[in-house]
């Protein structure tokens, strides 16, 4: 009798269930357009905006910080009367350091609350997560991390440096100013430092530079004592360092227990800025060098007022870095690029976003409303004994962002 | 009329699923339950390995990861058309399409790899180790090796497996437009669909022959061997089904969250799945899947509405359910059921078990069960 019930509702609920996809099956086939209407609510005197980084998980300790930024950049606008004259009310999303919870985060941001635009994210992976659902959904991500490149989605505005911004001019300066020959390479294995491997792998065949070595960990590796015997071994001229994360801190540490110097054999990073300092150690890290686009030593007004009203909010210890100062940038780029459409519409935002400026710390920033990264100026800088970083060469003036490197005839995809 | 008791929780979650919650939930809402069902799915074979035969299971992410690999290697191949080759190789590859991936184009063949693949590595890996005895803690902490393995696997592999990107931006399933809501729900009424028919499949299989040997092998292993039933076969049986399921699982959570990446099959990502089987009663036929969908809503509201502090009330919400609960949500309602029944109510506690009236003294006392079973 038993077995019997079972197999009738084995077979009713197998029909029922063939039954409602059945029904279901009237969706449109591949190659057909997307649609999509956007629910931003613009009638009330608040509009929502999205911040989606990583509250938890292994990227939390950095970019909480771009969180607490972009937390700042939204109480000066709203203290200075909000956007279009309504307050910004933020929504916030923790992306938990996985990029399917980014693309879940992001999803619920712009459907289910119906955020003007949304700002966040740190890995590339994170980025590449995000980048279907803002595309699919027509919908606008503001990203504040340098990156590897090679992109640029229409619904996507880059604050952060692409190669060209960051990348290419530490190798200017090794190569003009260092005087080098020769370059090893160390990265963490993931796709930012093989990507701007091969682009410096490029660049150095085209300028006679000669590649002595290339070594790749896995992210979170603390063992570095093989990669710097090899490292040793090689004798370069100079170190490009891709690594992310703890491993730096592992790597410097057996760097100067193996006697290597910044003096004899430097290194440069660009991954490190003032929030890592600390946790490699000022004494492994001083006189090494750093590329970026913005230090918290940068002398001028718009970056003094950055630096002490964030350490108003945040406590006298805490410092700026590059990626936080590129959010704070960038909602306040976001305000302008509304403010010139004089509309809350993704489409219209992203037709007023050409020649958008902004008075950044890092000086005046402009969007490029073709590829939508930002001209910014490049520094290369050098870790001193406070643990902040002084500019030691500058490009002298803002760099306009060349994402797919076509200015550059050395590089072939 | 007291055999349909163990069905009838099942016709309310059939109702709540099929019916209620396409009713009631926005798309996005809709899909993120799609999401749920997906890890319920591999939740079920979770019970049926480790509520059932006592295989701590700490791994199942290597197989929910072949399944959903496979299903977004073939979505990427179907989007580059044939002969065409996926966005990503072109950028971090050398845009050619490696040789093990072309099976896949072939969208009839990736579903038989969906399901025949994992069914071969764990039964290969099931072999090896349940014929020779190994159990406990020691195979747990091989099966959770192996997943910790196959992430770092995928995310050395940049150029043929995204690396730690994984994949996603699919356009299209089995011809079908992603983008168009319509679809999505299709995806929804799929996914719902298999988990309740794969709960259905157990209830089958608890009762017949070979469930009763899992029991009894899980009380009493050495007992069944000696009444002459090899137990490495009843488990390798039991550890095969739950690889197929959470294959599918795998498979299914692709199309619906666009993405799969090497934190959805590692050690993390395995022992999510593992946490809703215990929340919801590993041993009971409703308790794993229930389980895993309340854990899966539970993860999304704690972290809707305490951005910064959500992971504090997880690990809360799981150390009182083991202090308090160690049977899981599905022991509250056996409680709730015996304290009915005192009152003279007679309404069945076990349908949560799903463990029929006649047999439930004889799981209880595994000496009866396993003698029974073994002496068939």
């Amino acid at each position: 009798m038993r077995t019997k019930f079972s197999s009738r509702l084995l077979a009713a609920s197998s029909v029922l269930a063939l039954g409602m996809t059945a029904t279901a099956c009237g969706g449109a086939k591949t190659g057909a357009a997307a649609t999509s209407e956007s629910c931003v609510d613009t009638s009330g005197d608040t509009i929502k905006i999205g911040f989606l980084n990583s509250l938890s998980g292994t990227m939390a300790i950095s970019e909480t910080t771009v969180f607490k930024s972009l937390s700042m950049a939204a109480e000066e606008i709203n203290a200075d009367g909000g956007v279009l004259g309504k307050k910004l009310e933020i929504v916030s999303e923790d992306g938990q350091s996985e990029p399917t919870v980014f693309a879940e985060k992001a999803t619920k941001l712009i459907q289910d609350d119906c955020v003007a635009a949304v700002f966040g994210g740190w890995t590339s992976s994170s980025r590449k997560a995000m980048l279907p659902v803002f595309e699919g959904n027509d919908a606008l991500l503001f990203y504040p991390v340098q990156y590897e490149g090679l992109e640029s989605s229409h619904n996507i505005f880059y604050t952060g440096a692409t190669t060209n911004q960051q990348i290419i001019p530490a190798l200017d300066f090794l190569k003009q100013e260092k005087k080098i020959e020769s370059i090893f390479l160390v990265g963490s294995d993931y796709v930012f430092p093989r990507t701007a491997n091969k682009i410096i792998k490029q660049y150095a065949a085209a300028k006679g530079i000669e590649v002595l070595g290339e070594e790749y960990q896995p992210l979170g590796s603390t063992d570095f004592g093989t990669v710097v015997d090899k490292v040793k071994a090689a004798g370069a001229d100079a170190v490009f360092n891709t690594l992310n994360g703890d491993s730096n801190v592992a790597f410097f540490k057996e760097y100067k227990g193996k006697g290597l110097t910044a003096s004899a054999m430097p290194v440069l990073s660009v991954s490190i800025a003032e929030e890592e300092v600390p946790g490699v150690g000022v004494g492994n890290l001083e006189g090494q060098y750093t590329a970026w686009n913005y230090y918290q030593t940068i002398d001028s007004p718009a970056n003094q007022k950055f630096v002490t009203d964030f350490k108003a909010a945040n406590g006298a210890k805490a410092v700026t870095s590059d990626p936080m100062e590129a959010a704070y940038t960038s909602l306040h780029l976001w305000k302008g690029m509304v403010e010139k459409a004089d509309s809350f519409a993704v489409e219209d935002v992203i037709d007023a976003a050409d020649g958008v400026t902004y008075d950044a710390p890092e000086g005046t920033v402009e969007v490029d409303g073709e590829n939508h990264h930002i001209a910014k100026t490049a520094l290369v800088g050098q870790v001193n004994a406070e643990g902040l970083i002084d500019t030691v060469w500058s490009s002298d003036e803002p760099i306009e962002p060349d994402p797919y490197l076509k200015s550059y005839d050395w590089w072939k995809n | 009329m007291k055999k349909v008791y163990p069905y009838a929780g099942w016709l309310l979650l059939a109702v709540a699923l099929l019916v209620l919650a396409p009713a009631v939930l926005s798309d996005f809402r809709l899909g993120l339950l799609a999401k749920y069902c997906c890890y319920a799915i591999a939740a079920v074979g979770i019970g049926l390995a480790w509520g059932r035969g006592g295989m701590l299971v700490l791994g199942q992410g290597l197989y929910f990861g072949i399944g959903a690999y496979a299903m977004a290697m073939h979505l990427k191949l179907a989007d580059a058309g044939p002969g065409g080759v996926p966005d990503f190789m072109a950028l971090y590859g050398d845009a050619t399409v490696p040789g093990w991936w072309e099976p896949l184009r072939n969208g009839g063949l990736a579903i038989v790899v969906i399901l025949v693949l994992p069914a071969l590595v764990a039964g290969l890996l099931g072999l090896a180790v349940f014929k020779r005895r190994i159990k406990g803690a020691y195979f747990a902490i091989l099966s959770q090796a192996l997943a910790a393995a196959f992430a770092i696997l995928l995310v050395g592999q940049v150029k043929t497996t995204g690396g730690a990107n994984g994949l996603n931006n699919f356009q299209g399933f089995f011809g079908y437009a992603l983008f168009d809501p319509a679809n999505k729900r299709m995806l929804y009424f799929i996914a719902a669909g298999i988990l309740l028919v794969s709960i259905l499949a157990m209830a089958w299989l608890y009762n017949t022959r070979f469930g009763e040997l899992l029991v009894a092998v899980r009380d009493g292993e050495e007992r069944v061997r000696f009444l002459g039933t090899d137990p490495a076969n009843v488990k390798l049986a039991a550890y095969v089904i739950a690889a197929v399921l959470a294959s599918i699982g795998g498979a299914l959570f692709v199309p619906i969250a666009g993405i799969v990446s090497p934190d959805d099959v590692g050690v993390v990502a395995s022992i999510g799945l593992l946490a809703g089987v215990a929340l919801g009663g590993r041993a009971s036929l409703l308790g794993p899947a229930v389980g895993a969908l309340l854990v899966g809503y539970a993860e999304t509201s704690l972290s809707e509405a305490f951005p910064g502090s959500w992971s504090y009330f997880q690990g809360a919400l799981f150390v009182l359910v083991i202090l308090l609960l160690p049977g899981g949500l599905a022991q509250l309602l056996g409680l709730l059921g015996r304290l009915n029944a005192r009152r003279g109510n007679s309404v069945s506690d076990h349908f949560l078990r799903g463990v029929p009236r006649g047999k439930q003294r004889e799981t209880e006392v595994p000496r009866s069960a396993s003698e029974e079973a073994a002496a068939r």
